[in-house]
């Protein structure tokens, strides 16, 4: 288990990282999720070894690990870019790791095959990675981690720089190629969706704070402040601000009101949804889905919506949203009410 | 709490002792020098800064100072375009790219005391096919100082400027394909190339080149010394040689090593001061 | 403004190209209509960069003309030929300012200052770089960077063509909602032609009205994007459009239905081919139904992407992914039916309609 107390960290009077308190268990994928420049990044640093935090403290497994030196952890860490041994075949750099480590020809040779086939790279491992495709080059940095066994692995937005159905594929694999190695498993990511289907618990991250560490389904559905509820969004997050009297609420004064874009709906479907005339401004057909964008005086908004719908630009549309789908946050950000549970 | 590890000190050690002895020793012992008078029997005796002020008061020093400066101008006037002309038309893929480099190099794989010989002897009149060359120009650079000035710097030219070429070339290189791509779809000229992309590009290697050029014209000696044997000193490096008192000798070097020191950081600051631009946040992703 | 014709164009980039294998671009044909927003959408390696760069003539094709309003310009060179590109990574002239940078394309083309001064304010306006307009692009991040070559590429206003190539790459996510907004708003406003080269279907679907989807060299399929989501004319579309992709199966012809193991689970289609083609069934998740009757299944995994659910099972030894909307349930004993409107045969990869005809045919061809 990995926990951070309070870690802070500046570098040339800029906070990259500001009072971080978090505990990672291991088993689980634990993502950081956050735009660029969040702070995503400047932890996993700090989590490795490789920075130490200003003030704060790291912990390992019980252990006071702070000032601990990167080359005395056990860490692995795969990049956005692809980086390997360009020099060595592919059962070489797998191999490396073990060699380092003085493992002997047997072990070495079972645990190449082992992990080699758990990522399917069998056929290419007397190949050289430069010779391979970005996935499988990612794939043999990943088989890397693993043979590893680091009790700590750090996955900087890994599938960032692949193909979008690459992508899709190493996602869905990833959970289950570290879920019973023990090791405590991070990984940063920019977008919501992929933080979702990994799985396990998410950290969002904004001006190097952690906003919200939980399930990841949870923190989605119940983010506590207005800039969760903005990280875990894509397309954005609509909003609308209000300001409501006293007498009617507990929590009189100005708000903000904040929705999905898939809980704008073209159908009234229950008799409390609220009603707004927008008027279109453009709309994004991807096939099985349209994106709307609407405006009306300041608002703009985004509906996403199923299947095909055509808008001219221009032409008024008629939007419901049903209250329980509404998030609400006080003038400071802080949720007030969370949104219903299964939205 | 663990103690630090203080076991990198080992490691620095070796790099600390030579640094130590090829130059913070002998800079101090100049220094020592440079306020000592030294007597027949090696002994010495404080004078102060006795020797500063006679250097900065001769008018030998000043005009060696000029004569220097002049001549780094010169060389750095000549040897920058023409290796950033030498690098534009290099060759970037193909076997041209070898034998261009190989070729570039071998001038500066030349000891400078040969460089001198070699043209000693390529100008001689009698049997140097230059000399023999520009006899009929009426040049002679033995007698007439300004043909000794020319043949300096055509010298130095020679010698260095392919280094000036290659340091320029590595920098073109690694200017990616896209850039040259976008230009062309600007619709930029050949020049705007240069001015825009290729030379911001080049900046960096440039002021290496610069102030590797400055400080190494600025010490010129061999050369002087191999070409024109024996002639009237002309620069602070031969004026140097031929300054006998010891003390003297290490106040005009320490002048000498202080006017590098402030014309390279000069340089230095001139040629990066646009870098500096701070980013928000940057890197920290 | 104008129309773009691709005529029997082929490039190899080795020197002597003997099989398809040996050519980055096997044979493509292809009308960019004038005006249109097409995206030219493929797995890397599928030869989509070529043919952007082709039609700028960044690169001169092995074989085949490039025709810009009917006129031959496969000679041409790129200054030639009246058309911006922005490219993947940032390109900027770092000694410029933002407005330097933007006026320069129209500098070289001697425009008058008061309409170059117009019409770059206008640009920056549109790539949201107004408060960055003075500063050196030096200092600049990565993504602003990335606004002023997308800026570069927008701003001259007589251009035949604006190519892209994978211009978001280096912008975030939220970001990239924006640019791609104010592109389609750009492109609605100027009318010029787009072309818009990515692997992000996303991205792709959501910039154009038509999409060209490109695999190994060759185009596979051009369509709305309702088209390639409801018509797959070859299982790479399916696939490749679509998260999760379609569902892609062996099937066996009985004569009055596709079987999958011993279950019926479509209607009678007996393309004459059949007889020496592989079959396959393709299904989107969209359209695979989790009940109490249909084909028994077993659950893998559920995984949850926030608006909906992807359910992973196996059918028959076959794995299936199937969609659940909000609020919908996975059964505790599913059986998986396929609604008829979305189910697909392939017979080679080409798809086959009921009538056994092949359909279209290779677009390429």
């Amino acid at each position: 288990m990995l926990e951070l107390k309070e870690v802070t960290r500046r570098v040339a009077g800029v906070d990259h990282l500001l009072d971080v308190s978090v505990r990672l268990e291991p088993g689980v994928m634990n993502v950081l999720l956050g735009q660029a420049r969040a702070g995503k990044t400047s932890l996993m640093r700090v989590m490795a070894g490789l920075d130490r935090p200003g003030s704060g403290s790291v912990w390992f497994n019980g252990e006071n690990v702070t000032g601990k030196p990167v080359a005395r952890r056990n860490v692995a860490m795969v990049y956005q870019q692809f980086i390997n041994y360009p020099g060595w075949t592919v059962r070489e750099n797998i191999a490396s790791p073990l060699k380092v480590r003085r493992a002997g020809k047997d072990e070495i040779a079972r645990e190449v095959d082992r992990v080699a086939e758990l990522l399917r790279l069998q056929p290419y491992l007397d190949r050289k990675p430069l010779e391979l495709s970005g996935g499988q080059q990612q794939r043999v940095a990943l088989a890397r981690a693993i043979v590893k066994k680091a009790s700590l692995v750090l996955l900087d937005e890994p599938l960032a720089n692949l193909d979008y159905k690459l992508r899709e594929e190493l996602r869905a694999e990833l959970p289950r190629l570290f879920k019973d190695s023990g090791a405590v498993v991070v990984y940063a990511t920019t977008e919501p969706s992929e933080a979702l289907l990994l799985g396990g618990r998410t950290a969002t991250m904004s001006e190097g704070r952690v906003t919200q560490f939980g399930p990841s389904g949870d923190v989605y559905r119940r983010p506590n402040a207005l800039i969760t509820a903005q990280t875990f969004s894509d397309p954005p997050l609509n909003t609308l601000p209000v300001e409501l009297s006293g007498q009617a609420d507990r929590y009189p004064g100005a708000r903000t009101l904040a929705f999905r874009a898939h809980h704008l709906r073209l159908q009234k479907r229950a008799p409390e949804a609220h009603t707004f005339n927008m008027e279109v401004v453009s709309t994004d057909i991807t096939g099985s889905e349209t994106f709307v964008h609407m405006k009306q005086g300041d608002l703009r908004w985004v509906m996403l919506t199923h299947g095909v719908q055509v808008f001219a630009t221009g032409a008024p549309v008629t939007v419901y949203l049903e209250p329980a789908d509404v998030m609400q946050f006080a003038a400071n950000g802080a949720a007030l009410t969370p949104a219903r549970e299964a939205a | 709490m663990k103690p630090v590890n203080q076991r990198a000190w080992f490691l620095v050690a070796p790099v600390l002792l030579l640094v130590a002895f090829t130059a913070i020793i002998p800079l101090m012992t100049v220094v020592n020098y440079s306020v000592q008078y030294v007597g027949m029997n090696t002994q010495f005796h404080w004078v102060g800064d006795l020797w500063f002020r006679e250097v900065l008061a001769s008018e030998k020093f000043w005009n060696a100072l000029w004569r220097n400066l002049v001549f780094s101008g010169i060389i750095l006037m000549i040897q920058i375009p023409l290796g950033v002309l030498i690098a534009l038309n290099m060759p970037r893929k193909g076997w041209g790219v070898p034998v261009c480099l190989v070729v570039m190099a071998l001038p500066l794989l030349i000891p400078w005391y040969v460089v001198g010989m070699i043209w000693q002897m390529f100008g001689r009149v009698d049997i140097g096919l230059f000399g023999v060359m520009l006899r009929d120009f009426g040049y002679n650079y033995e007698n007439d100082p300004i043909d000794a000035w020319f043949t300096l710097v055509l010298m130095d030219t020679w010698h260095w400027t392919s280094l000036v070429a290659l340091l320029a070339y590595a920098g073109l290189v690694s200017i990616p394909d896209a850039y040259y791509q976008a230009a062309r779809i600007d619709g930029a000229s050949r020049w705007q190339v240069f001015r825009h992309i290729q030379l911001p590009k080049m900046a960096r290697v440039l002021t290496i080149a610069v102030l590797l050029r400055f400080m190494d014209s600025f010490m010129i000696f061999t050369e002087p010394f191999a070409v024109i044997a024996g002639g009237d000193p002309v620069f602070l490096s031969t004026e140097l040689k031929q300054t006998v008192e010891l003390g003297q000798k290490a106040a005009m070097s320490l002048i000498y090593f202080l006017i590098i020191l402030l014309m390279s950081w000069v340089f230095y600051t001139v040629m990066t001061r646009d870098d500096g631009e701070p980013r928000q946040r940057g890197g920290a992703s | 403004m104008a129309r773009i014709d691709l005529d029997n164009v082929r490039h190899a980039y080795g020197p002597s190209p003997q099989s398809d294998e040996d050519y980055a671009l096997r044979r493509v044909n292809h009308t960019f209509d004038d005006g249109g927003a097409y995206a030219l959408l493929g797995p890397s390696g599928c030869g989509k960069t070529s043919l952007l760069n082709i039609i700028s003539g960044l690169v001169s094709p092995s074989e085949g003309r490039v025709l810009v309003n009917g006129e031959d310009v496969t000679g041409l060179p790129t200054e030639k030929r009246n058309i911006a590109q922005v490219f993947q990574f940032p390109v900027v002239y770092d000694s410029m300012t933002v407005r330097e940078n933007l006026a320069f394309p129209l500098r070289n083309r001697r425009v008058k200052s008061a309409e170059i001064r117009e019409r770059v304010n206008q640009v920056l306006e549109i790539v949201g770089l107004t408060a960055l307009a003075d500063r050196r692009a030096r200092g600049l991040t990565a993504d602003e960077k990335q606004k002023i070559s997308l800026g570069r590429g927008l701003v001259r206003p007589d251009v035949s063509a604006i190519l892209f190539d994978e211009p978001l790459t280096v912008v975030d996510p939220q970001m990239k909602w924006q640019l791609r907004a104010s592109l389609r708003e750009v492109h609605r406003r100027s009318r010029a032609t787009m072309i818009y080269v990515t692997h992000d279907q996303t991205e792709a679907l959501t910039f154009a009205d038509k999409v060209v989807v490109m695999h190994a060299g060759e185009i596979v399929q051009v369509g709305t994007p309702a088209e390639l989501f409801a018509q797959p004319k070859h299982t790479f579309v399916g696939y490749f459009i679509g998260s999760p992709g379609m569902n892609v199966m062996p099937v066996t012809l009985d004569g009055v239905s596709a079987r999958i193991g011993g279950h019926a689970v479509a209607p009678a289609a007996a393309p004459q081919a059949a007889a020496t083609s592989k079959l396959e069934l393709g299904v989107r998740p969209e359209f695979v139904k989790l009940s109490a009757s249909g084909i028994p299944a077993q659950i893998i995994r559920v995984e949850d992407a926030g608006r909906y659910r992807v359910a992973h099972l196996t059918m028959a030894g076959h794995p299936v992914a199937a969609m659940l909307r909000e609020g919908e349930d996975v059964p505790a004993d599913p059986h998986v039916s396929f609604d008829p409107a979305g189910v697909h045969l392939y017979a080679d990869s080409w798809r086959v309609d009921v009538a056994g005809q092949a359909a279209a045919g290779k677009v390429a061809q």
